[in-house]
């Protein structure tokens, strides 16, 4: 039956529409797939396609000595490579009972926290771009760009860093770190400064995230949310002062909270988190003890007694934990990572649920996933 | 509408600097749109290339003595080695018992951590600067003996290369002080 005029009914029962969106759409954040049921403009149901960036990273952990696992553990979550790197240490650690020298700690804590940094940095623009703000994107690169080059000059390498090492770091930070990273945080402050004029309360930006995927408190914690989404709604969790790890107990920091626990609070508590992380890198050079930082381990082959251990920590996008199960040899029996990002997608369905097709992206991108890590 | 007119500020104040000192360079050569200059990309000293084999200039041979220790500790299996007896050796002129006799690194399969450079025990192995490789050739990212060579040569001339294991430590706020190594004893 061909349509004309007389057949098309007014107030039709509603037709449900599937819409794939993904894996290569840009707005997805790297290969995420998702499957909308769509009613008109709205969604009514969706379904994650996750998988598309499965390396098996766990399972390679386990033909890997203890110190090749870094290499790994760097491809997990990579924008924010020394969280990841400092977790795994920190549980191979606890395993052997080895303690860490005061000057390593601290510098673990000053590259962590830079790198929470660039990853919000990041996050900025890219959430700028999901709701079609251009310009932001380009100041956040540049801030992120100068964090690199600092990790250059540190490690070797802009992403893939391989520098922390079980009991220590690969070797002493160059003789001008402190001065150059005083000189690089007065620069980042100044690019945040900018992004956060330039978008956090403009009009358009506000009327595309604000009162969108509300989550209250009590249905963020039951999806086991965490990280700056857990905090956006109201709940104040942050590892780092929940259990304190590392040197994190001698550094004054606040935690942000969100109100409102919709998609523009949790925008907005990353850069406030970028300030606190700014606030902490500051009191960490101000400390920052002398010593040794190389441990004659590293070069060792490590054999960790047989036992399990679960480490957790915070990273930019939420808690991740570690369980490490050792048989005594000198490859782990199992790894298993929580990972944050993955976690938190758990709540993808709903937060979409009654939500426009033109808000799915704003409200993935402010879940800030990152899919080396959701697939692993 | 006044958050907005900021942000036109912020942007418009932010092109008058990027005029004045652009923070983009023109890839693959430097300098900015009006003054264009051919230099290699510039990279920071510790800054982590493909792996390359260094050059014993006293003795005239490779520092490698394919002892395997990097290729057990790669994480991903991109290097093979061959040991000989070193000619040399016989001759007296090396310390060196055993000496490289191909090697081999397959540059697509290394993902450039250095832990090859850290396990080494004689020196062999750098990290050199060199990191724009992509060839036309189907395998033309396998590097055999002497390519590695060349790569190491160029690196220890650009960067006035010192073995680690001869390198003097400071301590911090102190006179230099010889650092106490096994290698050192035995170097030729």
């Amino acid at each position: 039956m061909t349509q004309t005029s007389e057949n098309i009914v007014p107030n039709a029962e509603p037709v449900e529409m599937l819409l794939n969106m993904g894996p290569q759409h840009p707005s997805t954040h790297g290969v995420f797939r998702m499957v909308l049921w769509v009613d008109g403009e709205k969604i009514v149901d969706v379904v994650p396609h996750i998988g598309y960036l499965h390396r098996g990273s766990e399972k390679l952990c386990e033909g890997e000595q203890y110190n090749q696992v870094i290499t790994l553990f760097d491809r997990m979550d990579y924008i924010a490579n020394f969280n990841n790197e400092h977790v795994y240490v920190r549980a191979v650690e606890k395993l052997m009972g080895m303690e860490v020298s005061e000057r390593s700690e601290y510098i673990r804590v000053i590259l962590c926290e830079l790198n929470r940094i660039a990853s919000h940095m990041l996050f900025i623009a890219t959430m700028g771009l999901d709701a079609g703000a251009m310009t932001p994107s380009m100041f956040c690169f540049r801030g992120r760009e100068r964090i690199q080059g600092l990790f250059e000059s540190v490690s070797g390498a802009r992403m893939m860093h391989n520098y922390f090492r079980i009991g220590g770091l690969k070797e002493d930070v160059p003789d001008d770190f402190v001065a150059q990273v005083r000189e690089v945080l007065e620069l980042v402050k100044k690019d945040t400064e900018e992004s956060d004029k330039l978008l956090s309360f403009n009009e358009i930006f506000l009327a595309r995230l604000k009162n969108i995927a509300v989550m209250s408190a009590e249905d963020a914690i039951d999806y086991g949310l965490t990280g700056p989404c857990l905090r956006a709604s109201g709940v104040d969790y942050d590892v780092r002062k929940a259990a304190p790890y590392s040197v994190y107990d001698r550094f004054d920091f606040d935690v942000p909270i969100g109100l409102d626990g919709d998609c523009w609070d949790r925008y907005y508590l990353r850069v406030q988190e970028v300030y606190q992380s700014i606030r902490i890198v500051e009191q960490a050079l101000d400390q920052l003890p002398d010593g040794e930082v190389t441990s004659s381990l590293g070069r060792r082959l490590l054999r960790p007694p047989a036992g399990e251990v679960y480490v957790r920590g915070e990273n930019p996008r939420g808690e991740i934990g570690v369980y490490l199960n050792s048989d005594g040899s000198d490859k782990p029996y199992r790894i298993k990572v929580r990972p944050p990002s993955f976690c938190n997608l758990s709540a993808l369905r709903q937060m979409l649920k009654d939500s426009w097709i033109a808000d799915s992206v704003v409200i993935l991108g402010a879940l800030d996933i990152v899919l080396g890590e959701v697939d692993r | 509408m006044f958050n907005s007119l900021k942000g036109l500020v912020v942007t418009l104040v932010s092109t008058m600097n990027g005029l004045r000192a652009p923070v983009t360079r023109q890839y693959p050569d430097s300098g900015n749109l009006l003054g264009k200059r051919d230099e290699p990309t510039p990279v920071k000293d510790r800054f982590m290339g493909f792996p390359a084999l260094t050059w014993d200039d006293e003795v005239g041979e490779p520092f490698c003595t394919s002892c395997m220790v990097c290729i057990r500790g790669c994480p991903t299996q991109c290097m093979t080695s061959v040991m000989k007896d070193n000619p040399l050796h016989e001759q007296e002129k090396s310390s060196r018992r055993k000496i490289v006799d191909s090697f081999e690194i397959n540059l697509n399969r290394c993902i450039l951590c250095g832990i090859c450079v850290e396990v080494c025990n004689f020196d062999a192995i750098v990290m050199s600067h060199e990191h724009e490789m992509s060839t036309s050739n189907r395998n033309g990212d396998r590097l055999d003996l002497p390519a590695l060579l060349e790569i190491g040569f160029k690196f220890q001339k650009d960067t006035d290369w010192i073995p680690p294991t001869k390198r003097v430590k400071v301590p911090k706020g102190g006179a230099a002080e010889e650092s106490k190594t096994p290698a050192e004893a035995e170097s030729p």
